[in-house]
């Protein structure tokens, strides 16, 4: 009897006879008593302190990229209007530095919109051959492809951008091969799996009465598709794409690799351009900290976060939508 | 056109999406694969890397990055189960969870690369350790806890009311009933969850570059003391992991075989991460079927 383990699965059989054997119900309850309590106290406290520590978190992130950020404009002197509106990039220059950053806000927007574009009616059209064309040996294939996708990093996306995909638009296409191009379509793989899953979970959650009603009518599967199961879901088709596009506009290493990282706004989709993550990843390193180039490069991490809010925002607004 | 070919029309573009998604992943497993396999070998996988000289393995990087990982899941499991009990069992419907539930997701929502400048700014400059392990692993901790506790939260709520009923009815206190009968038959579903997150930490990169550095210092793997600077288990030097290595050969490396380097690399990490996937499955149903005793 000294082997038995006592688990919970054993209370609910009723097993713990075997555990009064061995402790007399007297000690057990002598034993107990107070310290019980007090455990129920410190586990309590333990996950109070857990929840506390999420929130300080947030909290201490907004706050001190909020103060670090807002330094340039306080301290510096930097114009925020020049800021945000100039397109003119010259930290280093000694006599008369400028520090627009319209180019790379430009460009987070663009690679995110066009990237959406992109990855939008694929996930969305991958989520409808999962749900309603092939439910069963579709899904069995494209749900596994789906999770691997997510599971290749950053970086790796960023490396076979830089090595297949810049080449290849070089000779094929024309220009540098580095653009806002290669990007997009870098960033479009990389949120495809975002948009897919979470479409995929949008389409299968509409009740069957949907689908059963419209066939019943004697619509094709296309037209059920396009007129009653892509409005009933669409908040939360939106709300994948949205998602899809916070996660393209924070996205850093892969786009900085195939984007080319030039200060001028770009003309065409084949001119290299910037985006404010891959400027801040390029010149955080190689910038003093505490100087006004540097401060610019907090505030425009500012902008990511302030982004990031709006984006949840939006969420937020869609899925209230939905509700309803 | 009528509605008879406009279906067929229909289905023939999602059959040729999911085609297309399908030709992604073969595509990309295939080059990384194809050209990174031909690049590992023990030498590649035991070798110093090399700033100047062509050759260069990744020894210490891919121990990093283990070991980043492991202090990461250290920090972040404890906090995130912590968190997902407080969430599934003590958080009573109002405004302070509404606060809480918003701020897991804020800090889910977050680039990475914002969360790499905070880290910059709390764990390297205001503590002054400069770019450290610890730092680095902490900067993964917020990247990494909403994941956590979303994930043992789920775990803990679809645990059956009835295991947790019968548990008080036998006049078990609250925290006794999480300890010895919620976690338990919540811990499969939490463990597959943590090793799915392992495999996003493990190829993560921009949060680190600023936290964790860009360089390791000379390692003798025979010192063992964490507290000396040469040893590897020292959690106060920089620490390249494989996903930064492969950015910053890329980006700002000298070596000339930087293609061979970072191919090999590549195919390493994402070995390691499909590991990561496959394990979190195989664990999951061979716990399920252990506890669940389903053939």
């Amino acid at each position: 009897m000294s082997e038995y383990t006592f688990t919970p699965y054993n209370v609910i059989r009723g097993d713990w006879c075997i555990m009064e054997k061995m402790v007399s119900a007297k000690d057990r309850l002598l034993k107990s008593g107070n310290n019980r309590m007090d455990g129920e106290l410190r586990g309590k406290i333990l996950v109070i302190l857990c929840a506390v520590i999420m929130i300080s978190a947030t909290i201490a992130i907004t706050i001190f990229l909020g103060t670090k950020g807002l330094q340039s404009f306080i301290k510096n002197g930097v114009s925020l209007i020049e800021f945000i509106t100039s397109t003119n990039w010259n930290p280093t220059n000694q006599a008369k530095p400028e520090y627009g950053t319209l180019p790379f806000i430009f460009g987070s927007f663009a690679v995110t919109f066009l990237s959406a574009l992109v990855a939008a009616p694929l996930g969305i059209g991958g989520a409808i051959f999962m749900t309603e064309i092939a439910p069963s040996w579709g899904r069995n294939i494209l749900q596994p492809v789906i999770e691997l996708l997510v599971g290749i990093p950053s970086v790796v996306y960023g490396f076979i951008g830089l090595s297949v995909l810049v080449p290849f638009i070089r000779e094929n296409v024309g220009g540098l091969g580095f653009s806002l191009l290669s990007g997009t379509i870098v960033l479009s793989v990389m949120i495809l799996p975002t948009v897919t899953t979470i479409a995929t979970d949008s389409m299968s959650s509409l009740p069957k009465t949907l689908r059963e009603g419209s066939y019943a009518l004697g619509a094709t599967r296309w037209q059920t598709i396009r007129k009653v199961l892509i409005p009933a879901a669409l908040p939360t088709l939106l709300t994948a794409i949205v998602l899809g596009m916070a996660r393209a506009f924070g996205e850093a290493l892969a786009v900085q690799m195939v984007i080319g990282n030039v200060k001028d706004l770009p003309s065409s989709l084949l001119d290299a351009s910037a985006t404010l993550t891959t400027i801040i990843t390029l010149n955080m390193g190689h910038t003093t900290y505490g100087s006004v180039e540097n401060n610019t490069l907090w505030s425009m991490g500012l902008i990511l976060l302030v982004m990031s809010f709006a984006f949840i925002l939006l969420i937020r607004y869609l899925s209230s939508r939905r509700k309803m | 056109m009528n509605s008879k070919s406009a279906d067929r029309i229909a289905s023939g573009i999602f059959y040729l999406i999911a085609l297309i998604i399908i030709l992604i992943l073969v595509g990309l497993f295939y080059y990384i694969l194809f050209n990174g396999l031909k690049n590992i070998s023990l030498h590649f996988l035991t070798a110093p890397s090399s700033n100047i000289m062509a050759g260069g393995g990744i020894r210490d990087q891919l121990f990093n990055s283990f070991y980043v990982l492991f202090i990461t899941m250290l920090i972040a499991v404890p906090l995130g189960i912590g968190g997902g009990i407080y969430m599934a069992e003590y958080a009573k419907p109002g405004k302070v969870t509404d606060i809480i539930r918003s701020c897991v997701e804020v800090l889910a929502s977050l680039p990475s690369i914002v969360i790499g400048m905070f880290g910059l700014l709390m764990f390297v400059n205001l503590t002054g350790w400069g770019y450290t392990i610890l730092g680095g692993a902490l900067a993964l901790t917020v990247f990494n806890l909403p994941v956590i506790v979303r994930v043992s939260e789920d775990a803990i709520r679809s645990v059956p009311r009835e295991l947790k009923e019968a548990s008080l009815a036998l006049g078990i206190t609250h925290w006794h009933t999480i300890k010895t009968v919620i976690l338990p038959s919540a811990f499969p579903s939490i463990l597959t969850g943590i090793i799915l997150a392992s495999g996003r930490v493990f190829g993560e990169a921009a949060a680190l570059i600023f936290t964790a550095g860009l360089s390791t210092p000379r390692l003798d793997y025979a010192n063992w003391n964490p507290f000396s600077a040469t040893s590897p288990l020292n959690i106060f030097r920089p620490a390249e992991t494989l996903a930064v290595h492969i950015w910053s050969v890329n980006t700002q490396g000298l070596i000339p075989d930087v293609e061979e380097v970072s191919s090999g690399a590549a195919a390493v990490l994402i070995i390691s991460v499909l590991i990561f996937n496959l394990l979190a499955r195989w664990i999951g149903s061979m716990i399920h079927r252990k506890i669940t005793a389903t053939k």
